[in-house]
């Protein structure tokens, strides 16, 4: 199954408590007045030049592993193997904010105006998070209802955990994610810059949880894996 | 309090249209753009960084502040280089060729200005080859290179091996940053500095020039 979804920019729109957090405010108390200004007109700047949309497939197992080698450039370990063993279904994706958003950046920071350009990368970067994370709660729900038996669905993504980010060509290859309006150049990154890509993989949420101990993870700053398994949702869930 | 410190208080709090105000102000009291420029913009940066350091105020707190530096700049550059005055150093700045990612290296470049630095900005998706032609063009000290793909990383190494095929080891200094860039992918290359985010590449960046970029 290949769908192309569409969403509004309110749907797409990130918690706030997230943005700050991505430009290293804390979220534990109001921020201060100016931030919390900045951070407002960020978000209505989004409204208007957001285009939320994605492309999923099913995928299975042995198809996934073909896509997952890629150019034989992944670390020897990752935890995505054991996470892949224990999956009850995969779907591959790519979702992006749109061009719009990305050309306002720039445009903002071409105008001198650098705070509102980087409050708005930080949205859009949360927003394209949040579509991988709206793409798992479409996942069909299972037998028992939406998030049964504590299967979660998560995202995984090349160029994290040991999938080299070379594995873009492959995924690319296969969803042709252009009728979206998203292309991969020779370095594997995609253009808009606020598109995400990647396998949801919809498990136990034991197959999710892993210790950071790998040796790429010593070159990861922020360590996600360990808050994602919370946001997660469940098959079905909103 | 005399007109500088208000224009670093000005510029402390985000003030761009009060800063603008008080340099042009300034100007018409007489006082000479370097003067401004050192104890009012580049002053109020400073007390900004060392806030941003010491995790009194956060990234949009400094952006603002630049926002208001760079009113005060427009109006004073005009004049600092028709008197052809000395800044701290030229740093030649961009995003290694097949990256398009900016975000990072516009900070960088924001936070060098403020700390009284001359950039040269050459965008993003930059070959190896204009880097080095621009540094010698524009006679910089510093070549900054970014990258947030491991994919593009390698032309960070070309960068390196170009300075040195060219003789300009040691008069060139190439600084390296970006999100999956290491201290050790630095050493590796034979880069000459690592920064691990904005505020430490411009204390990286000062650092060379003292050891004499």
């Amino acid at each position: 199954m290949r769908e192309r979804v569409v969403w509004t920019p309110v749907d797409s729109l990130p918690e706030r408590a997230e943005v700050l957090r991505l430009q290293g405010v804390p979220t534990d108390a109001d921020p201060p007045a100016r931030i919390g200004a900045l951070l407002e007109a960020a978000l209505t700047d989004y409204l208007t030049r957001a285009e939320p949309r994605a492309l999923v497939a099913g995928i299975s197992p042995e198809e996934f592993r073909a896509i997952f080698r890629g150019d034989g450039r992944n670390a020897p370990d990752t935890p995505l193997a054991g996470v892949i063993a224990g999956a009850e279904r995969l779907a591959l994706f790519v979702a992006t904010v749109g061009h719009g958003v990305t050309a306002r950046i720039r445009d903002l920071f071409a105008r001198n105006e650098p705070a509102l350009a980087a409050m708005l990368d930080a949205v859009a970067s949360a927003a394209a998070d949040r579509l991988s994370v709206l793409l798992g709660g479409r996942f069909p729900a299972l037998p028992g209802g939406p998030g049964a038996n504590g299967t979660r669905v998560l995202a995984y993504s090349p160029g994290y955990c040991g999938w080299h980010v070379s594995g873009q060509r492959a995924l690319f290859a296969f969803l042709a994610p252009g009728e979206i309006g998203v292309t991969l150049n020779a370095s594997c990154l995609m253009e808009p810059l606020k598109s995400v890509s990647g396998v949801l993989v919809a498990g136990p949420a034991a197959i999710h949880s892993f210790a950071p101990s790998y040796a790429f993870c010593r070159d990861c700053r922020e360590k996600p894996c360990r808050g994602r398994l919370a946001s997660s949702p469940g098959p079905g869930e909103p | 309090m005399n007109i500088l410190s208000e224009i670093a208080g000005s510029l402390e709090r985000g003030e761009d249209d009060r800063v603008g105000a008080l340099v042009r102000q300034a100007l018409e009291e007489g006082r000479a753009p370097l003067e401004i420029l050192n104890q009012g913009l580049i002053a109020g940066m400073d007390v900004v960084g060392e806030q941003f350091r010491q995790r009194e105020i956060f990234l949009p707190d400094v952006l603002l502040a630049a926002r208001a530096m760079y009113a005060g700049l427009d109006l004073l550059q005009p004049r600092l280089a028709r008197e052809g005055l000395p800044s701290a150093g030229r740093v030649v700045l961009g995003s290694v060729h097949g990256d398009l990612h900016d975000i990072g290296k516009n900070l960088v470049g924001i936070m060098l200005r403020g700390a009284g630095f001359e950039v040269v900005d050459l965008g993003n998706d930059v070959p190896a080859g204009r880097f080095v032609d621009a540094a010698q063009e524009h006679g910089a000290s510093i070549i900054g290179l970014s990258a947030l793909l491991t994919t593009t990383m390698p032309v960070m190494k070309e960068v390196v091996a170009l300075v040195r095929a060219r003789g300009l080891a040691g008069r060139v200094k190439v600084i390296v940053g970006g999100a999956p860039v290491s201290a050790a992918w630095a050493r590796e290359i034979g880069a000459d500095a690592h920064g691990y985010d904005a505020a430490n590449a411009v204390e990286r960046v000062r650092a060379l020039m003292a050891a004499g970029a």
